[in-house]
Order: C-alpha cells, then sequence, then structure tokens
C-alpha cells in the first residue's frame, strides 16, 4: 500500500470511530472541523492551486448558510436539499463574480473579495423580510433518522463526514487530471498556458464559481449545524480566518484543508486557554511560528516527515 | 510491515489521546459543597470588545464576594470566554460551559443575536440562563422560555415612557425620528409608537435611519429639522449620539431632545458634544451615572470606586458598564443566596424568579426589581432626567412601566 492510502485508511477507522468515544460538544467541534475543511476546500482550489487571492470566502459561507435557513425556516424544505442548493446558487453567484473579477490580479482581486465580504452581512440586512435582520433566524436541529440510536450532534456529524467525503473524492478527480493541470498552469505561467490552448478567463470565472459552491455547502451545513443564522455570524474575521487555515494547513494541497481547519477551530480555543489576557497575541505568535517551521503549510511538512520515516534505513 | 507497525501505533496514541472522561455524577453538575460552577460568555475581541470590561468586572465582583467567605460557605467559580460577539462561536462556548465544564448556569451572556442562537438550546438543556446582557423584548417570555432572564429595562418600554412624555407635556407635538437599522433601533421604535398609539400617525413627522457603519449622521439631522418637528427622539449609540447634539446645535434646532439612555454617559457623550450643547437633553434612567458629579460624595459611588480600585484597577472609572456589572452581579448573588442550600437547576431558576423590591446601591433611588414566575423582566421602572448643563436632574414620578 502506498503511503497516503494508508493514512486516508487512517484516517477514515478514525473518524467513523470518534462518535463513539467523544462527548456530544467534541464531535460538535469536529463537525465544525468538517464544514471548515469543505470550505477550505474550496479556497485553496482558487488560492492554493489557481493563485487567485481570496478575502470574501466568508460571503459565500454566508450566502450558503442564509439560502439554507431560509429554506428550512420558509419553505420547510428538508435541511438536505438545503446542501446542495447552497452549492448550486454559490456557484452561479462565484462564477457571476468571477468574469468582472477576472480584470483583477492579486491584491486588486484581495481587496474586491474583500469588499465583497463587508457587503454582504448588511445586503442581508436589507431583504428582512426573507433574512430576519439583523435577528437572524433560529432554526432546529435535525434529528437522527429511521429511529437510528444516534445522538443529534453523532447523527449531524456523519452527514457532514459524509458531505465531505464526497466533496474531496469531487475535489481529487477534478484536480487531478487535466483541469488540475490547467489551473496550475494558469497560476504559473499564464501566457504559456495561454499558448497550450488553455482557456483563461473561462477556467478562472468557473475555479471561481467552483470554489465559491465548496464554500456555499460549507455554508449550508453549518446553519444546520449552529441552527442559526444572523448577519454577525459571518464578519470579516471569518474571511480572514478561511484565508489563514488555507495557507496554514498547505496551499495547493487537498489533504492540507483538514489540517487547517484543526488549526482555525482549535488553535483560538488554545490561545485563550493560555492567556484570557492577550489570546490573539498568542494566536499571532502560533501563526508566525507555524509559518516559520512549516513554510509549506502542515501537508508540506507531514510530507516531509513521512517521506524521512520511510526512507530505506542503512 | 515497519508501516504497518506505525500505522497501528498511531491509531491507538490517537484514540488514546482522543477519549475525554465522562463526569462523574452529581446532582447539579457544578455544585459542589464549596464551590458554584458560573459560566459567561463575553466579546473580549471583535467588533462589540468595548462590552467585554463587563464580561472582566464581573469577574472582580465575584472575586470581592468570594473573599468575603462566599455564596452560604460556596466560593464562585466563574468561567468566561471569548465569543468575539459571533454566534457560531457563542454556540461552541456555551456547549463547552455546560457540556464540558458543567457549570450551574449561565450568566449574563453578552449581546442579542448571540443569546438568540444559544435560547433553544439553554431551554433544551434547561439549565438557567439568567441575567442576560441585552435589552431586547423576547427574553421576558416565562412561558415559552422559562430558563431564560434578562435583567436590565427593555427597549421597548423605555420608548414608551418618552412616548408619555411627549403627549402629556408636548403641545402640538410634532416628532422626528432618528434609530440604528438593527433590531436595538427598531425595539426602541416600536415602544415609542405603541405609546404614542393613535396618536402616532399625526405626531410623526419624519423617521430617519442610519447604519452602525456610517460615518456621520449630519444629513439625517438637517432632514429632521427641515421637517419641522419640534421633538426630536434620538436612537443612537454614543458616537452618533455626540454627533446628533453637536449637528443640531450648530445649526440652530431646539427641539425637546428625548436621548436614550445607551448614551446618556456624561463621560462619552455629554462631554464629548459639549456640555452647552446637551442642556435641556431628556432621558431616562435607572441606575447612577458614574460620570454625574453628583454622586461623587454618594456613599454607593464611593463603595464602587473602592471596589474597581481594589479589585479591577485596570478598569475605567469613567465607564458605565462597570457599575453596570457591579449591579448585575449583586443580583445573582441574591438570587442564590436565596437559594440556601438547594442548588438545584430549578431552584436557582425559581429563586432568580423570586426577587422582591431588591434595591441596589447603584442603581437610582428608588428603583426596585421585583421579579415572578410570570414577569421574567427585573428592572421595569426609570425615571426621566433633564441635563442642566452640569447633571443629570431626576424630575417626576418614578414611571412604573410593569403597571400600565
Amino acid at each position: 500500500m502506498s503511503a497516503p492510502t494508508i493514512a486516508v485508511l487512517v484516517a477514515a477507522v478514525i473518524a467513523l470511530v470518534l462518535p463513539f468515544m467523544l462527548s456530544n460538544f467534541r464531535l460538535f467541534q469536529f463537525t465544525q472541523v468538517f464544514i471548515y475543511a469543505i470550505a477550505l476546500l474550496g479556497l485553496n482550489m482558487l488560492t492554493g492551486f489557481n493563485g487567485q487571492i481570496s478575502l470574501g470566502h466568508g460571503a459565500f459561507f454566508a450566502v450558503g448558510a442564509y439560502t439554507g435557513a431560509i429554506m428550512m425556516d420558509r419553505w420547510n424544505v428538508p435541511y438536505g436539499w438545503t446542501i446542495p442548493v447552497g452549492g448550486l446558487l454559490c456557484l452561479i453567484v462565484g462564477f457571476l463574480f468571477g468574469i468582472p473579477a477576472l480584470r483583477l490580479e492579486g491584491l486588486y482581486l484581495a481587496l474586491a473579495t474583500f469588499a465583497l465580504a463587508l457587503a454582504v452581512p448588511q445586503i442581508l440586512k436589507y431583504f428582512e423580510h426573507w433574512t430576519g435582520g439583523s435577528q437572524g433566524i433560529v432554526l432546529t436541529k435535525p434529528a437522527a433518522p429511521f429511529g437510528l440510536p444516534l445522538s443529534e450532534d453523532q447523527w449531524f456529524y456523519f452527514v457532514t463526514l459524509v458531505v465531505l467525503f464526497v466533496m474531496f473524492v469531487l475535489a481529487r478527480n477534478l484536480l487531478s487530471g487535466r483541469i488540475g493541470r490547467a489551473l496550475v498552469a494558469i497560476r504559473d505561467n499564464p501566457l504559456a498556458a495561454e499558448a497550450m490552448g488553455v482557456n483563461k478567463a473561462l477556467y478562472k470565472s468557473l475555479t471561481f464559481g467552483v470554489s465559491a459552491a465548496y464554500t456555499g455547502v460549507a455554508g449550508a451545513l453549518s446553519a444546520v449545524a449552529i441552527a442559526f443564522v444572523a448577519p454577525d455570524s459571518f464578519n470579516i474575521l471569518l474571511s480572514i480566518s478561511l484565508l489563514t487555515g488555507s495557507v496554514i494547513g498547505g496551499l495547493a494541497s487537498i489533504s492540507g484543508a483538514i489540517y487547517g481547519a484543526l488549526f482555525i477551530q482549535f488553535v483560538p480555543n488554545w490561545a485563550q486557554d493560555i492567556s484570557k489576557a492577550a489570546p490573539w497575541a498568542i494566536f499571532g505568535l502560533f501563526l508566525i511560528v507555524f509559518m516559520y517551521v512549516m513554510p509549506y503549510g502542515i501537508a508540506g511538512a507531514l510530507r516531509l516527515v513521512w517521506n524521512r520515516l520511510t526512507r530505506p534505513q542503512g | 510491515m515497519n508501516v504497518m507497525r506505525r500505522v497501528l501505533m498511531l491509531l491507538l496514541v490517537g484514540t488514546v489521546g482522543l477519549a475525554t472522561a465522562l463526569p462523574a455524577g452529581a446532582q447539579t453538575p457544578g455544585v459542589t459543597s464549596t464551590e458554584i460552577k458560573i459560566g459567561n460568555t463575553n466579546p473580549y475581541s471583535g467588533p462589540a470588545s468595548a462590552y467585554g470590561t463587563i464580561g472582566k468586572a464581573l469577574g472582580a465582583y465575584f472575586k470581592k464576594i468570594n473573599d468575603e467567605g462566599g455564596i452560604n460557605g460556596r466560593k464562585i467559580n466563574y468561567i468566561t470566554y471569548d465569543d468575539s460577539y459571533a454566534p457560531p462561536k457563542t454556540v461552541e462556548m456555551v456547549r463547552r460551559l455546560v457540556e464540558q465544564d458543567q457549570v450551574a448556569l449561565l450568566f449574563q451572556t453578552l449581546g442579542t443575536p448571540t443569546n438568540s442562537a444559544i435560547h433553544k438550546y439553554m431551554n433544551g438543556k434547561q439549565v438557567p440562563h439568567i441575567f442576560v446582557a441585552t435589552g431586547a423584548t423576547k427574553w421576558n417570555d416565562p412561558k415559552n422560555f422559562p430558563w431564560t432572564m434578562g435583567w436590565q429595562p427593555n427597549y421597548q418600554i423605555e420608548g414608551r415612557i418618552y412616548a408619555q412624555y411627549v403627549l402629556k407635556n408636548v403641545k402640538d407635538a410634532k416628532v422626528g425620528i432618528l434609530y440604528q437599522n438593527d433590531d436595538y433601533g427598531k425595539d426602541y421604535r416600536k415602544g415609542f409608537l405603541d405609546g404614542l398609539g393613535e396618536a402616532a400617525k399625526r405626531v410623526v413627522v419624519l423617521e430617519q435611519t442610519y447604519e452602525v457603519t456610517d460615518p456621520t449622521i449630519d444629513s439625517q439631522i438637517v432632514n429632521l429639522k427641515n421637517s419641522g418637528a419640534n421633538v426630536f427622539f434620538n436612537v443612537t449609540i454614543p458616537k452618533f449620539a455626540v454627533q446628533a447634539i453637536k449637528k443640531s446645535h450648530d445649526i440652530g434646532w431646539k427641539p425637546v431632545h428625548l436621548l436614550n439612555n445607551v448614551s446618556s454617559s456624561l463621560g462619552t457623550t455629554l462631554k464629548p458634544a459639549g456640555l452647552e450643547a446637551s442642556k435641556g437633553l431628556i432621558t431616562a434612567l435607572y441606575m447612577k451615572e458614574v460620570t454625574d458629579p453628583q454622586w461623587k460624595n454618594d456613599k454607593a459611588y464611593l463603595d464602587w470606586v473602592a471596589w474597581m480600585k481594589k479589585y479591577y484597577p485596570e478598569g475605567a472609572l469613567d465607564d458605565q458598564a462597570n457599575a453596570y456589572a457591579y449591579s448585575v452581579a449583586a443580583t445573582l448573588v441574591q438570587a442564590l443566596k436565596q437559594c440556601g442550600n438547594d442548588l438545584s437547576r430549578q431552584n436557582i431558576m425559581k429563586q432568580a424568579a423570586s426577587l422582591k423590591n431588591l434595591e441596589l446601591p447603584m442603581l437610582l433611588p428608588g428603583i426596585k426589581i421585583n421579579t415572578s414566575a410570570t414577569d421574567f423582566a427585573p428592572i421595569e421602572q426609570e425615571q426621566l432626567a433633564k441635563f442642566n448643563g452640569e447633571i443629570w436632574q431626576v424630575f417626576g414620578e418614578l414611571i412604573d412601566a410593569s403597571k400600565k
């Protein structure tokens, strides 16, 4: 067996055993990790593979979450449907945003997406009839169906795990083939990529769309997991956390999304446990240390360690 | 083979490391013969971090109580986490408090959206969620949410008080309203319009709003002046209240100016706006304003200052939030004292709902806290006050919103 296959198997076994070993609170935290991981995967396609920086993915997260929340609250749609619909809507929104964003490179794109992240929470307030304004929408957490002997948290953990698995397989298939190569080519040398016949405009805006779709799926899941949405849930810190997570996890790495998600879920809490007075200073310290010790993110560092461990001894 | 062994080791270490010990069974979680565990969330970071001082001051008050021997021999173990005013973080932190830290009750969680996010959860879990730090009206709903209780007078009550004042005292009133475009502003507006009743359509001539992110509200003030209004209902947070007071003074608009309690601090609003320009403002108070010189020799004020200096020296003496925390913490201490030795969650809730004529040092003289099984609004009295250029001068009767 190859190293990556074993790693995936080990991760799968752990993920399936966890719900029966951890408290509901811990499961809720791991569900959050999976949700972040899906969003990070989406952002990673855009930033890591395609080289477009987005400071605004919190906005797509919000669109996904509100789509789900409104469907459940207004139309009593079962939560299962909200996940693909949230993703689809974000695909469209992301693709449309991607078209004008094509003209913007690097830092300018970062600023344009930053504006998006700032604007969305306010726009949500204007459509008060649908979004509940700043009061938000209160939802009900789904119970396990078919009388399964699982708690709400255990059940939704599995739901999220399945979605995560599907999204990862999709991403892997997408990125390991010619589409993935085209994205990387555009990132590394747009001119050469175009000379090879890659339709740069189309690929870039499609990447934006797919990336937004992933984040939208994560948003829809998050609405169910938290059972509440409000504009304050999607502040600018969310967008920045997502970018932080994708860099820390490892850019242009699929498994990096998981590590990044673990980082943005747990490290702020640890920072708070270490120092109540200056948690964000501690968090910043963590960030610097991580970047210094693991310049290719956690995924890059793990690859290095594994290579060293499995090197033939002698 | 080598690789497989490594994998097995990893698996073992992982599972052992992740398993968490189950808490030992007890009658009420978080209560022992020597301790009561209390949970709290506050925004120590993020957009609302100015309120974080409340969470810190609460801890300082409990330290004082513990130094004096605790409550019926039990020390308070106060655990507070940062939620940065983001509802998903509040849910996570509150679940940590309830499920992992096993607190007996949740106290003074701050913010309207943040408390909305945990409202159902707390009532589902049947854990006291009391004296929450928000002025929204929905916390007083004992029938549907018997485990949640507010503390401060809610915004609608206060809005109604101003309406009554206008109806009684202003002839040919023409009212202009400026409010923040969110639930806080809308609650005030609703209370005010409800209070005006039938007269509202005739009396209100113009309504203006602003977003909390707007840089200025100058144009709204000019519009209100041009509408010919002679009453200005000013529902703004301190930053905008300063602008509103200054601007209306500068353009020579002299309406009956009703300023919401949120911005009634001399230190943060009136002084920056100019004491001369602030002359004649009317507000509704329930606490002693710590920056108002009329209290500078008041015993309660001096006690508060002494406590601040001893237990919370890094806190600001001109921040009303620190007096607020001092008072609300005292309310909880009273409820827990009443519990005696029965610190079951049911009894904690029952005692929180059995406060009778509780007077607190930093509340205005005469204001009494009362709760019952059907009344989950602890403070429902306020008193109107007019700014005379130096101090808030209270006038008229104590207004009790619970009596209609």
